[in-house]
């Protein structure tokens, strides 16, 4: 599917461009919130205002926060059925084939359009086993003991200068609650859409996930090409409680005019687990580092990554993981490629506290180069201050083996084809992750982008 | 018709073969032998266009059509197959995957297209005649296979590809007498079936159990020193490639 469209549609809100106070307290009018959230928001302010900009990493001078827009609102309410739901929009998520997949293999879907959520559902039998599954705005109106009970818990606004962007001004995202023992079995969506130009996005989710409970969510990213700068800067919590186990699959393939900057973080109780499975394709910039603290004792994390970049991209992504108690195991798998002038960096950090016993951890990054300018960059960094640990590393460069593809090519297949396949091969550790409908429509997009990268 | 006229190429600068003349026509079957350095392999890769195997001289073309300066992929469109020595490992990419997009590419005998439920029956019907189970086809080309196991992959993608010509480099080595019988059977098959050219590249005699040539090529140094019957092997196993008498 072609995501680089624009939708026609008056918005019933727009604030004027900039960031200031004012701009602040008229989105806290807008959603009649409590007024603890309005102060959150304006301490927030005051911390992003105070933080530099981060001294590491890729070059991010271009973003002009003055001439973002940070509130639009394209409906007055959300609805619960497509058919209400404006047609201009509607036609946006269905020519993205959103309400398609919800018919034929989610659970629940959300559709945000620009800074709210437009459109949401839930299967009624999850609904009646007590599953939430919520935008974040509603709630924080309706459910206000759990929400803050976990709100900002795991990712406080002092975080790092977006994560206090984001409390400043967060609207809309997902919020979901998973009782005690219930299995979500098929996936819940979320799909992001940035329509407006110098738009910026700046969600909020929350997930919770009772103890032995399961979810698995998968969140999907487009926005039309402007050559004008858009900001999507989301936090994402979640918290895995006794034995419960959480999957957050992303399929990031924002235009090429997207910063994207994004905090994910979770914190994992006794026995829990927590999969991130996180898939870059699209933005300018990406920066994002998916965090993992096992706090409880057996605790498990996974991080598998996948990093997809073109000339003119700049993907920064890897992983966090804190092991803080005993018989805690970790893995990351980072794989990237890199075509055209295309950057990829691999930046992670393994931490194995003092004290803590029977930990094992395996990071495995490998970069695969398809042009002659690309570059891969590896910074993985891992800390233990404990005795009693396996730790495995393994890291590698490689460009498109000549070989490999003079074989295929002996069978007949043509040059692009075995540079596609062998990039298939590549990513498919990661692929194989993915729920099939994705998996197919993510090698789909870089067959689409690789054709004649061949350096 | 395969014909290779007077050929010369290099590899770094080095000439490797100094004038090789040879043609294959449907439904023969050539053996050509010579001692480690001869040049063998790299006709192998020079016939099927290998990167790096610089043609410095001479022609090559399939039925009339000069593929001198054309990439691997139109050869083997056009009904080249080469069966390698030491087939590389494709990680993450499954042999039926590979295999169906190099079967859709070809355009001879007709340009026939199979869609993946036709495809996978008539690669089930192929990987039968070899022994080949099911479960090796969802395997990954040639990842992690054994040597005798990637030989066997390389006689079922030409049975799957069912070429005008054939090239099988050093194909017997690295498998017991069971595996060889099979393969040499499959040979046998399709050279009974179609009219196929094969040349079989080897420096074992033992390969004469299993496949009668119709034409032995002797190779030293670049060049196509002999050519005869398959009574030239016996002159082999007895004398060794010195003992071959070129004025005859």
């Amino acid at each position: 599917m072609n995501s680089n469209f624009k939708t026609k549609i008056t918005p019933t809100v727009k604030l004027d461009k900039g960031l200031n106070e004012e701009t602040v307290r008229s989105i806290s009018r807008l959603k009649n919130e409590p007024s603890w959230m309005l102060e959150f928001r304006l301490k927030a302010l005051a911390l992003f205002n105070a933080k530099k900009m981060p001294a590491w990493g890729p070059d991010l001078s271009a973003i002009n926060f003055d001439d973002l827009y940070y509130y639009i609102r394209s409906q007055d309410e959300q609805k619960k059925s497509w058919a209400e739901v404006p047609a201009e929009i509607k036609n946006t998520f269905e020519r993205l084939g959103i309400p398609q997949a919800e018919r034929e293999y989610l659970s629940g879907v959300e559709a945000q359009f620009e800074s709210e959520v437009v459109y949401g559902s839930l299967k009624k039998e999850l609904e009646e086993k007590g599953v939430i599954f919520s935008d974040t705005d509603s709630a924080l109106q309706k459910y206000p003991e759990i929400f803050q009970k976990y709100f900002a818990k795991a990712v406080p606004p002092a975080d790092n200068k977006f994560s206090a962007l984001n409390s400043a001004v967060w609207s809309g995202g997902s919020f979901i609650y998973v009782p005690p023992n219930v299995r979500v079995a098929m996936p819940l969506q979320a799909y992001f859409r940035i329509n407006e130009r110098n738009m910026g996005q700046f969600e909020r989710t929350l997930i919770i996930a009772d103890c032995g409970s399961y979810i698995n969510y998968v969140e999907g990213c487009t926005a039309p090409v402007y050559s004008a700068t858009s900001l999507h800067a989301a936090v994402v919590e979640i918290f895995v409680e006794e034995g419960a186990r959480v999957r957050y699959t992303t399929i990031q393939n924002w235009s090429g005019d997207v910063y994207n900057l994004v905090t994910k973080r979770s914190f994992v109780a006794k026995n829990g687990v927590m999969e991130w499975v996180d898939c870059n394709l699209g933005s300018k910039v990406t920066m994002k580092y998916p965090s993992i603290y096992l706090k409880g004792e057996g605790a498990r994390g996974e991080t598998l990554s996948l990093a997809y970049a073109k000339a003119g991209q700049n993907q920064d992504v890897g992983g966090k993981i804190f092991h803080l108690a005993s018989d805690t195991s970790s893995r990351i798998v980072s794989k990237s490629v890199s075509a055209g002038s295309g950057v990829s960096t691999y930046r992670g950090l393994v931490k194995i506290s003092s004290g803590v016993k029977d930990v094992k951890t395996n990071v495995i990054c490998n970069a695969l180069l398809l042009g002659k300018n690309s570059v891969a960059n590896t910074y993985p960094f891992i800390e233990i201050a404990s005795r009693d640990v396996s730790a495995g590393h393994e890291a590698t460069v490689s460009k498109v083996d000549e070989e490999q593809l003079y074989y295929l090519m002996t069978r007949g297949l043509s040059k692009d084809q075995a540079q596609g396949l062998i990039v298939s091969g590549f990513i498919e550790p990661i692929a194989k992750e993915l729920p099939m409908e994705y998996a197919v429509e993510l090698n789909r997009l870089l067959e689409i982008d690789m054709k004649g990268s061949v350096g | 018709m395969l014909e290779i006229k007077n050929l010369f190429c290099s590899i770094n600068n080095k000439e490797i073969l100094k004038g090789v003349d040879f043609t294959i026509n449907p439904g023969e079957t050539h053996i050509i032998m010579g001692p480690n350095g001869s040049g063998k392999s790299t006709l192998a890769s020079a016939l099927s266009g290998k990167p790096g195997v610089i043609l410095t001289s001479g022609s090559i073309s399939i039925d009339g059509v000069d593929i001198t300066k054309e990439n691997p992929t139109k050869r083997a469109n056009l009904g080249l197959f080469l069966a390698f020595q030491y087939p590389m490992e494709i990680p993450g990419v499954s042999l039926s995957n590979a295999l169906r997009l190099a079967y859709n590419n070809k355009t001879y005998p007709t340009d026939q297209k199979l869609s993946p439920v036709k495809f996978r029956k008539y690669l089930k019907e192929k990987a039968e005649i070899l022994g080949i189970s099911d479960s090796f086809l969802e395997r990954n080309l040639n990842e992690g296979a054994s040597g005798g196991e990637k030989k066997k992959s390389e006689i079922l993608q030409m049975l799957v590809l069912s070429p005008k010509y054939v090239i099988l480099d050093e194909v017997d080595s690295g498998l017991d007498v069971d595996a060889l019988k099979k393969v040499f059977g499959a040979i046998r098959d399709i050279g009974d079936v179609g009219d196929i050219g094969i040349v079989v590249i080897t420096h074992y005699q033992r390969i004469l159990k299993y496949i009668t040539p119709d034409f032995v090529h002797i190779m030293v140094e670049g060049k196509i020193v002999k050519s005869g019957g398959s009574d030239l092997v016996q002159q082999i196993e007895e004398g060794g490639y010195q003992k071959i008498d070129v004025r005859e």
